[in-house]
């Protein structure tokens, strides 16, 4: 399979000013004949959906919410970052592409970086014309903080509800379109199948959540803005709902799946509590800014934190990271509050928990100050916990929260499917092997408001709008609608013992033990037989009540949780594939004498492409090598 | 026109006459207290008859007591269109309700029924009568001429010395003060007044004047039916 | 802990629904979601269908979760269903969990309920008229640190419902009024102000919603606290504009 990445010639600050250029237009008459699918209305979907239908073409736009205002980019905290370089610290577009690049461990294209860094500065001035109301100065001008241990201060922010905010002004601007009739919205509707003909992408297939109504759309482009597959390990910060079946169900008809090993795994997590808990509950990774982390020195100290004193404590992020200290990334604050509690060292009731302490913050700045920088946070933790953070330090754990893997699309967001894109963290491309904070709606953002609307013209330019249809009636939508049927029927027929969510947890612990913070070779094969276990028993036990025909929440998890375990399986295969550690993918077997990640350069700088080859059979590993012309790849050192 | 009926047809815009038709009957309020109150002088009803007879014949005030009934129309059946909107809003009910919301401002079309009820008496007692049947006439001598005046002092004072009505009027000052302390302060947020500054304020006069007005209201006829 | 619980269960929108008695033994940490997975797990292995209720992000922002419990929507705290914690309930209470009751939420299955009456006012004019690419630096609009903040508390609604829920009236007045205060508190939201007003309190209307009587229970029961200030600023914005908007002029764009 030729792989071929579209990265345009040319210097890295040029590409994408050439490539607009060079991108073919449709001609505005035109537009109006073209149909687009857009699955997700997200910040990716809903940003893709409004655009288009601006532009003039005709969009149908897909949610299984009852609301687009519900989906997941809603529960961001933190921030977006953006090359505004307002605060004058020495910011701009290549820094903030030198730092997204960095921080991806040198797995990400460099040019589609770049590309996010550029348009990173539009996406601030749309979302302010939308009114959305990022935090001010006195002088009404926009602030900034400084975010996720980055040197400059980028990270733009609506208290603690970015991500809602900008959400909020997305789907008004979803709205407007669905208002002037340009977008059809259907909401309670699930992608359950993409249609190709002719080896173009040219539908879907759809479930009516609350009649079961199985349908077919067909369009001229389909896109798929359907988010992450983080709830692959049954426990993580994504919403319940969260799934990775538009994507598998893409992949399974041929779009290539690339490094669905990389899984961030966030370190501020409420810990898990027990075996009850359905989600983990993500506090904003700021409060790393004033919070100290540690765990008693001794194995097995069971005193409460009051009563440790100072020099029984190991503030093991300050000791091993001098110059980063508690402020190190994600993945590498992560890896080491495992590393403390596999040592016998955690605390809490469950052993599975460190310390974030705020009592020397409090002593200096005073419970008022740090009342009104993490007031919020507080209040959750003290809700969810019944414990107050002021009095005790909070306990915190990791929890898988994004996925950096996706499907694999070129430098126009298209898939290996002409006609079929992928939009946001439906996609692989920009984070490389681990995400920095407050880069996610940047991406999300960047590919839906000013990518798609331009490259996906070119695509269009290339058909006819008036000879080139195809209708529901095509024999290739009625044999996916059939797929779609009879594996609906046979869910409901198995009548086994086990709930969807037995099956959910076991394979959510399998890939946790073995898949998830640390790997190791020998785990990812033990992984591998048991998921394969997971899943016979799944076609064998799963037991999904009631019917097809109407609203049946067992049934929708039952088709998602199928495609989990064929997407576990795969996870595990791309990890055991990847023999070095880099970003979210930490390799036991590939790290300095210090527990330090070590990458393989020179046979690793690939984005892993796998092509589904059929039920059962292994799939097939296709690489695209990753070109670097402008960075030097250099060890990524926090000391 | 058909912009008004639009807007006056809406919810808001119906909110919106039930809070002015409310406000000027606030402002009633005072004026008849004001008024009442000389029946508390001890001049034997000099004061107070002097007052009805302004009131019966100053061309203004006849005007303004044509658009008091007016008003009162307009509460009482704007009400009643919303309190249908309202019911059919909500077809099917709770099993079980623990409200959050203060009692009287949930009670507002109760409340305004018992002061419907106290109006009809009120009305038929003495405004209707001093309409329709006579009066004892009375008169008194001011710069050397002889005034004469609707004895409505003397009515009034015979009218209390029943007890029940006493209790009635007492009862129904008690539901007038519970439909303003919600009435005054929600007709001003209606008609889209709110400022952190003034709100307060507003609140506060609105919660005196529904204790301090309907108090002097039943004070009266207690203090005649004891005077005897 | 042991619970008993009264739930509304009724299999589609055309059928009748009785309130049904159901027993759980749970841990007190759980939140309430839980305890119904908890149940509905235990609903499933007995091959009796399990409850059906909205949720999704579970940590309070989506405002997916609804259900009215004891009497009041989401319970008996100030938040969102998925972020109350079964410690507020004592062992061996009883609990009665019904859906949203509105005419312009018809129930769709057990405790689901349509809100998309709340999408259909957005459309009517829950936004600013910005083409993508059109705006203007982020930095040329000064909004004053107050106003902005102000601005804020109006857009933290995330469109729950539980005002509805909560109101006797069933009136979406603090929903509408949140988002029509929002944009109308900031200067991006100026030009089409009154066109908002007017038309979004007539698609309110037109949705069934009821009128406000200022009792005040949407605001106490909002999860996000959203002011009824709104409703006063809602309520000037439509007055205004029913008094003043001018009809839309017709005009030639020319060839």
């Amino acid at each position: 399979m030729k792989l071929d990445s579209k990265i345009p010639e040319g210097p890295l600050a040029e590409k994408w000013t050439k490539h607009k250029f060079n991108l073919k237009l449709v001609n505005p008459a035109n537009k109006r004949k073209y149909t687009i699918i857009v699955v997700g209305t997200g910040l990716a979907g809903a940003a893709a959906a409004a655009s288009l239908a601006e532009l003039g073409y005709n969009v149908k736009a897909f949610s299984f919410h009852d609301s687009p205002r519900r989906a997941h980019s809603i529960a961001a905290q933190g921030g977006i970052n953006a090359a505004k370089n307002y605060q004058n610290d020495g910011d701009s577009v290549y820094r903030l592409f030198y730092d997204t690049i960095k921080g991806g461990d040198y797995r990400a294209r460099e040019a589609n970086v770049y590309r996010l860094a550029e348009v990173s500065v539009n996406i601030i001035d749309q979302a302010v014309a939308q009114g959305v109301p990022f935090a001010r100065e006195y002088g009404g001008t926009l602030a900034n903080r400084s975010f996720g241990g980055a040197q400059v201060s980028r990270t733009f922010y609506a208290r603690g509800q970015t991500g809602q905010q900008l959400l909020l002004g997305a789907y008004s601007a979803l709205n407007r379109q669905i208002a002037s009739g340009k977008v059809t919205m259907y909401t309670r509707t699930e992608m359950l199948d993409v249609v190709t003909v002719d080896g173009k992408a040219r539908g879907i297939v759809t479930r009516n959540l609350v009649t079961g109504k199985i349908e077919s759309h067909a369009g001229d482009a389909v896109l798929l803005c359907t988010g992450g597959y983080g709830n692959v390990f049954f426990l993580s910060t994504n919403a319940m709902n969260s799934n990775v079946t538009a994507a598998w169900r893409a992949h399974k008809k041929g779009a290539l799946f690339s490094n669905p090993c990389y899984t961030q795994i966030h370190p501020t997590c409420i810990p898990v509590s027990g075996d009850y808990q359905s989600k983990l509950t993500l506090m904003s990774e700021s409060l790393r800014n004033d919070g100290r982390v540690w765990v008693p020195k001794k194995v097995g100290d069971n005193r409460p934190p009051d009563q440790i004193p100072e020099d029984e404590r190991d503030y093991y992020l300050e000791r091993r990271y001098r110059s980063f200290g508690n402020l190190v990334p994600r993945d590498v604050a992560s890896r080491n509050a495992k590393m403390v509690c596999d040592e016998g060292r955690g605390v809490g009731p469950t052993k599975l928990a460190v310390y974030l302490d705020f009592a020397d913050a409090i002593k200096r700045d005073g419970e008022q100050k740090i009342s009104e920088k993490y007031g919020n946070l507080f209040d959750m933790y003290e809700k969810i916990t019944g414990e107050n953070p002021y009095k005790m330090p909070m306990r915190i754990y990791p929890a898988v929260h994004y996925t950096m893997g996706g499907l694999w699309v070129d430098y126009n967001l298209m898939t290996n499917i002409p006609g079929l894109y992928a939009l946001g963290e439906a996609n692989f491309s920009d984070h490389g092997a681990n995400r920095l904070g407050a880069s996610a709606l940047m991406q999300g953002l960047a590919d839906g408001y000013f990518v798609i609307p331009y490259t996906i013209g070119d695509y269009l330019a290339g058909m006819n709008p008036s000879t080139d249809k195809v209708s529901v009636d095509h024999p290739e939508f009625k044999k996916a609608e059939q797929e779609v049927m009879d594996m609906t029927k046979k869910l409901l027929s198995i009548n086994g013992t086990k709930t969807v969510d037995d099956l959910h947890k076991e394979l959510g612990k399998v890939m946790w033990e073995y898949c998830g913070m640390a790997r190791n070779a020998e785990g990812l094969k033990i992984a591998k037989q048991k998921i394969k276990e997971i899943k016979a028993d799944f076609w064998k036990n799963v037991r999904v009540l009631g019917k097809n025909e109407e609203l049946n929440q067992s049934l929708e998890k039952a088709h998602r949780v199928a495609d989990f375990i064929e997407l576990g399986e795969l996870m595990v295969d791309d990890a055991l594939a990847r023999n070095e550690s880099c970003g979210g993918h930490f390799r036991e077997e590939y790290q300095s004498e210090d527990g330090e990640a070590e990458r393989d350069d020179e046979h690793y700088a690939y984005v892993s492409c796998w092509e589904y080859k059929g039920p059962g059979q292994e799939e097939e590993l296709h690489k695209e090598e990753l070109i670097f012309e402008n960075v030097k790849l250099t060890k990524r050192s926090y000391k | 026109m058909n912009w008004l009926v639009n807007a006056l047809t809406s919810t808001i815009g119906r909110k919106v006459l039930m809070a002015l038709s409310g406000l000027f009957l606030i402002l009633f309020l005072v004026v008849h207290l004001v008024g009442n109150l000389q029946l508390l002088k001890s001049d034997g009803g000099i004061a107070f008859n002097t007052y009805a007879k302004f009131m019966g014949h100053n061309p203004l005030i006849q005007t303004v007591s044509i658009l008091n009934f007016v008003f009162i129309l307009t509460h009482i059946f704007v009400s009643l269109f919303l309190t249908l909107r309202n019911s059919k809003a909500r077809p099917h009910g709770y099993a079980y309700v623990n409200n959050s919301s203060t009692w009287s401002s949930r009670n507002m079309g109760i409340l305004g029924t018992i002061i419907l009820v106290f109006l009809v008496v009120h009305l038929v007692n003495f405004w209707g009568k001093m309409k329709l049947t006579d009066f004892g006439i009375g008169s008194y001598v001011e710069h050397d001429t002889t005034q004469d005046y609707l004895d409505l002092y003397t009515t009034t004072k015979a009218a209390f010395q029943d007890w029940w009505l006493v209790l009635l009027y007492v009862v129904s000052m008690i539901a007038l003060a519970f439909h303003l302390s919600h009435g005054f302060q929600s007709a001003f947020r209606t008609i889209g007044v709110n400022h952190p500054k003034y709100t307060p304020f507003l609140k506060g006069l609105g919660l005196a004047f529904s204790i301090i007005v309907p108090a002097g209201f039943a004070i009266i006829p207690v203090y005649m039916f004891l005077q005897g | 802990m042991k619970l008993n619980l009264k739930i509304w269960r009724q299999s589609d929108a055309s059928a009748s629904g009785k309130l049904v008695d159901y027993k759980v033994d749970i841990n007190p940490e759980m939140s309430f979601l839980e305890m119904l997975d908890v149940l509905n797990e235990e609903l499933a292995r007995k091959g009796e269908d399990p409850v059906a209720f909205d949720h999704d992000c579970r940590e309070g922002i989506c405002g997916a979760c609804s259900l009215y419990i004891n009497g009041r929507p989401h319970g008996p705290m100030q938040t969102t269903t998925c972020q109350l914690h079964m410690r507020h309930f004592k062992d061996g209470e009883t609990i009665i969990i019904e859906p949203w009751r509105a005419a312009a939420f018809p129930l769709l299955k057990d405790l689901v309920v349509d809100r998309s009456a709340f999408d259909r006012i957005n459309h009517a004019g829950g936004f600013v008229s910005v083409n993508t690419g059109s705006a203007p630096d982020a930095n040329e609009i000064l909004i004053p640190k107050t106003e902005s903040d102000e601005a804020f508390n109006s857009a933290a609604c995330i469109g729950c419902g539980a005002c509805v829920a909560a109101c006797k009236n069933a009136s979406a007045m603090l929903f509408v009024s949140a988002k029509i205060s929002h944009l109308a508190l900031l200067p991006q939201g100026q030009p089409e102000r009154e066109r908002r007003a007017e038309n979004m309190v007539a698609q309110m209307d037109a949705e069934g919603f009821g009128a406000c009587t200022n009792t005040g229970a949407c605001s106490i029961e909002c999860p996000k606290g959203i002011s009824m200030s709104n409703i006063a600023l809602m309520n000037r914005d439509f007055i205004f504009a029913s008094l003043t908007s001018k009809p839309e002029l017709k005009v030639s764009e020319g060839a």
